[in-house]
């Protein structure tokens, strides 16, 4: 089977996040008011074959431990569906 | 004979010249190791320099990590060779494991080429064996990526095993506890953000990164 994934990855709470404030920050210079806890990530997408979904999520959950994350300051949500454009 | 430091170059590193060099004019023997070898060779200690390996995609050391001169690096470190990461090094030996911690964005995003002050805090390390306690070292930086960041837990126990080798006097970064450079728990494995071999020549304004690389010399000379 054949799956999209997006991982979504995000700074640890209460890790700075000095992108994100600096877009707080001028926010209301544009006019926009009342926005907060602005925080930037990265947005990582793939595909990935896998026997079932057990297997694929486990697979991507490794993948982010070891690699697109780094544990100390961040972490990853995992969304997982099934491609069905491809071909059984 | 002079012992011999490996630097080890990766696609993007920009720094590995200037740690020859350096290394030369303190009498010791120097030679660039590519990153894609899976071997050191008989080196007797390494750095790994600054600049920008593989792009700093994902993020600075990430890709690095997987190089295959990496397993060698990582097994020299673990029989107790000296290795030193220096900046983009630093970044790359924490996404190794051989350092704990990570290294974020600075604290008001901006990008420090300057020369700062750091007070050597312990000398029990490959890279201030030789410098004083207390001392002051005028050492330039060059990152975006230099503010240390690390669990409350893994912070009290590098106060604890005294495993903080260098503070700023002015913390530039944000840094927490204005971490400079930290070693592993063997002391053989010292990280900075610092660049101590472009200190090394009165002509570049500073020598104060001599003792620091003598430091290294003086561990390369020891059996591992």
């Amino acid at each position: 089977m054949v799956f999209t994934v997006h991982v979504d990855v995000q700074l640890r709470p209460g890790i700075a996040d000095p992108q994100g404030s600096t877009i707080e920050r001028s926010l209301p210079t544009l006019g926009f008011v009342g926005v907060e806890e602005v925080r930037v990530g990265k947005s990582i997408r793939f595909r990935i074959e896998a026997r079932d979904e057990a297997t694929a999520q486990a697979h991507v959950e490794d993948l982010c431990q070891r690699f697109l994350t780094n544990p100390v300051i961040e972490d990853a949500s995992i969304e997982l569906k099934v491609d069905v454009g491809a071909r059984a | 004979m002079s012992p011999r430091v490996g630097v080890v170059l990766f696609p993007g590193s920009n720094c590995e010249q200037d740690a020859v060099e350096a290394i030369r004019d303190l009498g010791g023997d120097a030679e660039i190791l590519w990153h894609g070898d899976a071997s050191i060779g008989d080196v007797d200690a390494v750095i790994v320099p600054g600049g920008f390996a593989h792009g700093d995609y994902l993020r600075p050391g990430a890709i690095a990590r997987f190089s295959p001169i990496m397993g060698a690096v990582t097994n020299f470190a673990q029989a107790g060779g000296a290795v030193v990461g220096i900046c983009n090094g630093f970044q790359v030996l924490t996404e190794a494991g051989l350092l704990p911690g990570a290294l974020q964005k600075n604290r008001g995003l901006k990008f420090l080429c300057t020369t700062v002050s750091l007070r050597v805090v312990s000398t029990d390390s490959v890279l201030t064996s030789e410098a004083a306690i207390g001392q002051e070292l005028r050492i330039p930086i060059n990152h975006f990526e230099g503010n240390y960041t690390c669990s409350p837990q893994t912070l009290a126990e590098l106060q604890a095993e005294n495993r903080i080798v260098l503070r700023y006097v002015d913390n530039p970064n944000g840094s927490v506890d204005d971490i400079a450079g930290i070693c592993s728990s063997g002391r053989n494995v010292v990280g900075l953000m610092p660049h101590p071999e472009r200190a090394c020549s009165e002509l570049l304004g500073s020598t104060d990164g001599r003792p620091l690389l003598h430091s290294l010399l003086v561990a390369a000379r020891l059996p591992a």
